[in-house]
């Protein structure tokens, strides 16, 4: 069964995989584990105020008492650097998920949450939301990004496989570009009328996994947790479908399901990490491709690796908004468009996206 | 994907005009189409000056412009909505153009300068030379032009060098500015999110493309400067039909395809420059016009002059909407994107369904 998976995917297996191909697949999967989680200490360690592994683990789990210096070390640790890095190892995950899952149903290497104009559906119905009603708490607020995320996805997905074009890269890269400068109009529209949704606005594009309270966290967590569950569901049927649907309903695959499924839980892991984090581009679209350079095209291996490779990257990117431009910090969603965007034009020159 | 505009099989066989050493093929719908959208350009021209806060009647427009106007009139009218309805003028021109050549040369429909990104590298500099100029360099004449022009024509190289392999590829050129476009807005978010609110209130007025308040400084500056450039653009012009077959074919027809190409595709980014130096990136014009005019004129690929025409006609009347029709004085930049963005896909469907299997 794998052999026939590994020779239809997007890219051929690589060559000379001698050892056991599960056996090193595992042990990739654990040593990204062990990755993320370094990451996650490093993001505790890292700041403003630099402090000391020891420091950290006195305040995440000491008794301040008295001492004015620990009870600061405390709150700094338990308001600011524990609340970002969960975040940004969830909002990752979802991400780096999303981004491979999107790539799987869609068969189309350049799929992305930013590219497909989630990201603008979200920004435009949260400044949709603030400026009518005056809503100014995240946790009020996104319910409204994950709407938006969720319709203009659709849209800009639908839009692109209408008649015989779809699938093809440049009709979803442009149907997204359409989408998103006519979202970003309309938004600026709705931005120019009252300077506190221009506020909200301009700090909730950048994209950032900074100053988000617990609740929030919790209700993104949620549906991250539900999307994470239908993502593992679909993986088996995933990777029959990309045998073609004829194959794949000669195996009996219920297509209309499998994909369903697929669509329901890129919506969810997208959309929550939209919400909660603001719009991220290029993430998803820049793990799923390195995920599948180590893993080769069985989504059983890529889709987990491409989740925790999302926790790292985003994990790094925040590390590094906060280092590159001290005192002030530079959002990780600035950071990884940075990144991503080079990364994906490398990508088109070597010839990786090809016109269908 | 064969939203490509070389299509020549539908196009019919025409007499040919010979004056001394220069010759021409003579297409009466063409001239007469041309004709007719200049016409119209004019007539929306001087309906957009008539109407404002009080409207004076179109008779009394068209003889102020030419110098019998009453002095209220000549006020009114060439001191303040004069200069306004002149950038639209010379932008919608000079987007119309910009955009017909880069979809020409990269031969597809969706190759306009927004798409590749040269507006998103000229609006990063912008906003950079605004937001660490405490908003000071909105006001004047110099700065702020100069940086999008500097800004348009930087990313436009750019992109062309991250594009170049063994030649220009439409698609390899598409896919590499809508990743430019990426960073140079993630650059532009993060200008905003470190900039005073004030500023970011008026960069983002700007952004969006605005006819607001424009004076004849700015009519003067970027009337010399687009004049220039389509008189290059229209004598090198004459070579760039025959790429339309192809490279190779432009080769054995003797043009010198690399050289008509840069100078061409040079003209394109700075005109785009231009536009967004006078009114900020006001999206779509650049895309939309070639290809309405090329489908209005039943040319195989999109008239230079025509596309210019039309991009005025496209920008004038957008503004007009957005002064009368929408609330609070909304810059024209919402009603292009309103427009354009349905057109985008409108054409990307189309382009699908027509798609042979």
């Amino acid at each position: 069964m794998s052999i026939v998976v590994e020779q239809r995917g997007l890219d051929p297996a690589p060559a000379g995989a001698v050892v056991d191909p599960r056996r090193r697949r595992l042990l990739g999967l654990v040593l990204l584990v062990v990755l993320l989680a370094a990451a996650a200490v490093l993001s505790l360690v890292v700041g403003a105020r630099a402090l000391s592994p020891a420091e950290v683990w006195q305040g995440m789990f000491g008794d301040p008492g008295t001492d004015q210096r620990l009870t600061e070390i405390a709150l700094i640790i338990h308001t600011s650097r524990i609340p970002r890095t969960v975040l940004a190892v969830v909002a990752g995950l979802a991400l780096g998920i999303a981004g491979a899952l999107i790539q799987g149903h869609t068969r189309n290497p350049i799929a992305d949450t930013g590219l497909l104009g989630v990201n603008a559906g979200a920004s435009f119905a949260v400044v949709l939301a603030v400026y009518l009603f005056g809503l100014g708490n995240p946790l009020q607020y996104m319910w409204f990004a994950f709407l938006g995320a969720a319709a203009s996805g659709v849209v800009v997905f639908g839009l692109s496989s209408l008649g015989r074009g779809a699938g093809n890269p440049l009709t979803l890269a442009l149907a997204g570009q359409g989408v998103t400068i006519f979202l970003a109009a309309m938004t600026t529209a709705v931005a120019l009328q009252d300077k506190a949704s221009l506020d909200v606005l301009r700090f909730w594009n950048a994209g950032s996994v900074q100053g988000v309270g617990w609740n929030v966290i919790a209700v993104a967590a949620g549906f991250v947790g539900i999307g994470l569950l239908l993502a593992l569901v679909n993986l088996p049927t995933l990777n029959l479908l990309n045998l073609g649907d004829d194959v794949a309903r000669g195996l009996g695959v219920n297509i209309v399901t499998g994909r369903t499924v697929g669509v329901v839980a890129i919506t969810l892991l997208a959309g929550a990490a939209t919400a909660a984090c603001g719009p991220i581009a290029f993430l998803g679209l820049m793990v799923a491709h390195i995920a599948r350079w180590i893993t080769g095209p069985d989504y059983r291996f890529l889709v987990p690796f491409a989740g925790l490779l999302g926790g790292i990257v985003l994990l790094l990117a925040d590390i590094a908004g906060r280092l590159v431009v001290r005192p002030a910090e530079l959002q990780a969603g600035i950071v990884v468009a940075l990144l991503g965007a080079p990364f994906f034009a490398a990508l088109v020159w070597l010839g990786k996206f090809r016109q269908a | 994907m064969s939203t490509t505009t070389t299509d020549t099989s539908t196009e019919k066989m025409h007499a040919g005009v010979r004056v001394g050493g220069w010759s021409w093929v003579w297409r009466p719908w063409l001239v007469l189409a041309t004709a007719g959208l200049a016409v119209a350009t004019f007539l929306v021209f001087c309906i957009s000056i008539a109407i404002g806060d009080f409207t004076i009647d179109l008779p009394a427009v068209i003889r102020t412009i030419f110098g019998q106007g009453e002095r209220v009139d000549e006020f009114v009218i060439m001191d303040l909505r004069m200069p306004r309805a002149l950038v639209g003028l010379i932008v919608g021109v000079a987007l119309g153009i910009s955009g017909a050549l880069t979809q020409s040369i990269a031969r597809n429909a969706l190759a306009s300068p927004d798409v590749l990104g040269i507006t998103a590298g000229a609006s990063a500099t912008a906003i950079f030379v605004v937001t660490t100029s405490g908003g000071a360099v909105l006001g004047s004449s110099l700065g702020l032009p100069v940086a999008a022009l500097a800004g348009g024509l930087g990313t436009g190289l750019l992109v062309y060098f991250l594009a170049w392999q063994k030649g220009i590829d439409g698609f390899r050129l598409i896919l590499i500015g809508v990743s430019v476009s990426a960073v140079m807005t993630a650059l532009t978010t993060w200008l905003l999110v470190l900039a005073d609110i004030r500023d970011v209130a008026r960069a983002q007025a700007w952004l969006v493309g605005s006819l607001d308040s424009r004076s004849w400084t700015e009519v003067w500056t970027s009337l010399w400067v687009t004049i220039a450039l389509v008189v290059v653009v229209l004598a090198v012009s004459f070579h760039l039909r025959p790429m339309h077959f192809g490279d190779d074919v432009a080769a054995g027809l003797g043009v010198r395809y690399s050289v008509v190409r840069a100078v061409l595709l040079l003209c394109a980014v700075l005109l785009a420059g231009v536009a967004v130096s006078a009114a900020g990136p006001v999206p779509f014009v650049a895309l939309v016009a070639p290809q309405i005019t090329m489908r209005l004129m039943r040319t195989p690929v999109p008239p230079l002059v025509g596309s210019g025409l039309f991009g005025a006609l496209l920008l004038i009347s957008s503004d007009l909407i957005a002064r009368q029709v929408l609330p609070n004085d909304l810059p024209v930049g919402i009603v292009t994107a309103m427009i354009g963005g349905p057109f985008l896909v409108y054409l990307l469907v189309r382009a699908n369904v027509k798609r042979p299997a």
